[in-house]
C-alpha cells in the first residue's frame, strides 16, 4: 500500500470517490432545489433536474402558513443554551475523568456508556409524567434540562480524550503558581483546548437541534414546539405539502451542515478517539 | 464515590498547599480527603442531572413493565406481573416486527461495512482535497435520522420522486413505482436510505484506525516479498481487528435503535411493513400503552445485551486463534 499505485489504480480510486462524493450530495442538491422551485414544477413528471424558473414562494408561504419563525426560534434558544451548558458541566466532568485515577471510574464511564446503549424510549412515558410533576411541559427550561442530560454522556467522553492530549504539566505549572484547579482548568486548559471544546459544543447543538421523540413528547401545544416537532406535525398531515417542507428542511439543515463542516475535523477525532477507548 | 484513592503520580503536585518534601501523615490524609472532594465535586453537576432525568426515567420506565400502565391510569398503577409480556408476545404484529428488525439491521449493516471499508481504503493515500472531501462526505451527520427519512421519502415519492425519474430515463423501468406504498419495495427503499446515512460512520471509523498502523509494518511486508493483497490480509485486517469489531457492535445496537429514519419516511407502513421494534415501541407508547411499550423495551434490552456478550465472546476467540 506504500508502494506507488499503477495508473489505472488511481484512476478507478479517484472516479469511485467522485461517485460516492455524487451520491451523498445529491439528496442535499435536491432539497434545495425543489425548496426554490414554484410550486408546479415541484410536481411535474418528469422531474426538473435544474429549476426552470426560481422562485422564494416557498419560504414565504412556509412563514405564511405556519409558525415557522416561533419554531425556530424556540430550537435555537433550547439548543444555543442547553449546549452550553452541557459543555461546561462536561467539561467537569471530562477533566476528573481524564486527570484522576479513583476506585469508581470505570464504573462512571460505564454508568455513561450505558446511556447511549439502551433504547431512551423506555423513558418517554415516566420523563412525562416527571416533567407533568415539576411543571415543566411546554416549558423550554424542562426541555433544556433534559437535553442537559442526554448530551452530557457522550459530551464527557469526547472532552475527557481531548484533555488526555494536553499533557498534564502546564496546569500543575498554574497551581504551584497559586491557582486554584478550577482556575487553571479554565485560564490554562480551556484557552488550549478551544478547537476541542468549540467541536464539542457544536456536537452537543446539533444533538440537541435534531432531536424529535424528546420534543414531541414535551412540547405538545403549537408556540412551544421546535422545529423537528414542527416538521413531524407536517409529515403526518395527511397531505404534505413538498414545497412547504423542503424550505423548512433546507431551514433546518443549513445552520448544522455549516457548523459541522466548519468543525469536522475535532469532531472526528473526538468521535474515534471516544469510540474507539470506549 | 470512594473515599480512599491511589496516588496516580510518584510527585504528586494535585494540591497546592503541599509542600514538595514528604508530608505528615494528618496531612496526608487531609490532601486524600481533599481529593476525593475534588473529584466528587466535578462529577456532581453531570451525575445530578442525568440521575434526575435519564436514570430515574429508565428504571421506573422498566418497572412500569410490571404494572398496568396506561395514559388513562396515571394516578394508580396496580402491579400485575408478566401480564404486559404476555400481551406483547402473543401479538403477531411483534413477530413481524422482529423479523423486519433482522432484515434492517443485517441489511443496512453490511453494504454499509462493505462501502465504507472501501472508501476508507480509497481516502487512506494522500490526494488533494483530501480534507475538503471529507468534510463534504461528512455532510449527512449533520442532519437527524428524521429529516433524512423525510428528504427520502420525497425523493422515492411514487408520483413525482426523482429516483423513479431516474430509473425510468436509464431504462430499467417503464413506469413509476410506488416504492413506499408498496409492502415488498418499502424495506428495500428505507434500507437504501440507511446504508447511504451509515456508509460515512463507518469509512471515517475504519480510516482513522488503518491511519493507526505504522508503515513499517507495511515496509517489512513489502521485504518479505507480500504482495498489495497479502499485506491487506495479514497486516491490515488483523492490526484494526479490534476497532473493526468494536464498530460493528456499536453500529448493530445503534441501528437496532434507531427509528427516526423510519419515523421520517414511512412513520412505520405500509401496514406495519417497516416498523422495526423500537418504532413499533414508540407507536404503542404513543398510543398511551406505556406499559407494553416498557415490556417491549426491556425484551429489546435483553436481546441486545444477550448479542453484545456473544459477540464480544466470538470476537474474542477469534483473536486469540490467530495469536
Amino acid at each position: 500500500m506504500i508502494t506507488t499505485q499503477s495508473r489505472t489504480g488511481k484512476t478507478v480510486r479517484i472516479v469511485a470517490l467522485a461517485i460516492w462524493l455524487v451520491i451523498t450530495l445529491f439528496p442535499l442538491y435536491w432539497i434545495v432545489v425543489t425548496a426554490v422551485k414554484p410550486r408546479r414544477d415541484i410536481y411535474a413528471f418528469p422531474v426538473e433536474y435544474w429549476p426552470q424558473t426560481f422562485s422564494l414562494e416557498n419560504f414565504v408561504n412556509l412563514f405564511a402558513v405556519s409558525n415557522f419563525g416561533t419554531y425556530l426560534t424556540n430550537s435555537i434558544i433550547v439548543s444555543v443554551v442547553a449546549a452550553t451548558l452541557v459543555t461546561l458541566i462536561s467539561l467537569l466532568s471530562g477533566y476528573v475523568i481524564a486527570r484522576f485515577e479513583f476506585r469508581a471510574k470505570s464504573a462512571v464511564l460505564m454508568a455513561f456508556l450505558v446511556t447511549q446503549m439502551i433504547p431512551g424510549f423506555i423513558a418517554l412515558g415516566p420523563l412525562y409524567q416527571l416533567m407533568v410533576n415539576l411543571g415543566l411541559v411546554n416549558d423550554r427550561s424542562g426541555l433544556v434540562l433534559v437535553y442537559i442530560a442526554m448530551c452530557i454522556p457522550f459530551s464527557t467522553i469526547m472532552l475527557r480524550g481531548f484533555f488526555e492530549n494536553v499533557p498534564d504539566a502546564l496546569e500543575e505549572a498554574a497551581m504551584i503558581d497559586g491557582c486554584s484547579r478550577i482556575g487553571a482548568l479554565f485560564r490554562v486548559l480551556v484557552p488550549i483546548m478551544t478547537p476541542g471544546i468549540v467541536a464539542a459544543f457544536i456536537f452537543n447543538f446539533v444533538s440537541c437541534w435534531n432531536e424529535l421523540f424528546l420534543s414531541v413528547t414535551l412540547m405538545t401545544s403549537d408556540a412551544n414546539k421546535t422545529v423537528p416537532t414542527a416538521l413531524n406535525g407536517f409529515i403526518t398531515s395527511y397531505n404534505i405539502d413538498w414545497g412547504s417542507m423542503s424550505a423548512a428542511a433546507v431551514l433546518t439543515i443549513i445552520p448544522t451542515m455549516v457548523m459541522f463542516a466548519f468543525a469536522s475535523k475535532y469532531i472526528v477525532q473526538g468521535l474515534t478517539s471516544g469510540a474507539v477507548k470506549g | 464515590m470512594t473515599t480512599t484513592l491511589p496516588e496516580r503520580r510518584a510527585t504528586p503536585l494535585a494540591a497546592p498547599a503541599d509542600g514538595p518534601s514528604r508530608p505528615p501523615a494528618s496531612r496526608r490524609r487531609a490532601f486524600t480527603r481533599r481529593r476525593a472532594l475534588t473529584i466528587a465535586a466535578f462529577l456532581a453537576p453531570a451525575f445530578v442531572i442525568v440521575a434526575v432525568f435519564t436514570y430515574y426515567p429508565m428504571l421506573s420506565g422498566s418497572l412500569g413493565a410490571f404494572r398496568t400502565w396506561t395514559i388513562y391510569n396515571v394516578a394508580e398503577q396496580p402491579w400485575t406481573g408478566l401480564d404486559n409480556f404476555r400481551v406483547v408476545l402473543s401479538d403477531p404484529l411483534f413477530y413481524s416486527t422482529v423479523g423486519n428488525t433482522i432484515v434492517w439491521v443485517i441489511g443496512s449493516i453490511v453494504p454499509q461495512f462493505v462501502i465504507g471499508f472501501a472508501l476508507a481504503l480509497w481516502m487512506r493515500r494522500k490526494f488533494r482535497f483530501r480534507g475538503i472531501y471529507q468534510a463534504l462526505v461528512f455532510f449527512p451527520w449533520a442532519v437527524s435520522g428524521f429529516l433524512i427519512g423525510v428528504l427520502f421519502r420525497w425523493m422515492f415519492n411514487s408520483e413525482f420522486g426523482v429516483i423513479n425519474d431516474l430509473l425510468m430515463r436509464s431504462g430499467l423501468v417503464d413506469s413509476p413505482l410506488p416504492w413506499l406504498a408498496t409492502p415488498a419495495l418499502a424495506m428495500p427503499a428505507v434500507i437504501i436510505a440507511n446504508v447511504w446515512y451509515g456508509v460515512t460512520f463507518f469509512a471515517i471509523m475504519i480510516l482513522a484506525a488503518l491511519q493507526s498502523v505504522p508503515d513499517e509494518l507495511y515496509e517489512a511486508s513489502a521485504l518479505d516479498g507480500a504482495g498489495k493483497v497479502r499485506s491487506f490480509w495479514h497486516v491490515t485486517v488483523p492490526y484494526i481487528r479490534t476497532t473493526l469489531a468494536l464498530t460493528v457492535l456499536l453500529r448493530t445496537i445503534w441501528i437496532f435503535n434507531f427509528p427516526d429514519l423510519i419515523f421520517g419516511m414511512t412513520g412505520g407502513g405500509p401496514g406495519g411493513r417497516t416498523h422495526i421494534v423500537t418504532s413499533y415501541m414508540i407507536s404503542i407508547t404513543q398510543q398511551g400503552e406505556y406499559g407494553r411499550a416498557s415490556a417491549l423495551g426491556l425484551i429489546v434490552m435483553l436481546v441486545l445485551a444477550i448479542f453484545a456478550v456473544f459477540y464480544l465472546l466470538a470476537t474474542r476467540e477469534k483473536k486469540e486463534a490467530y495469536r
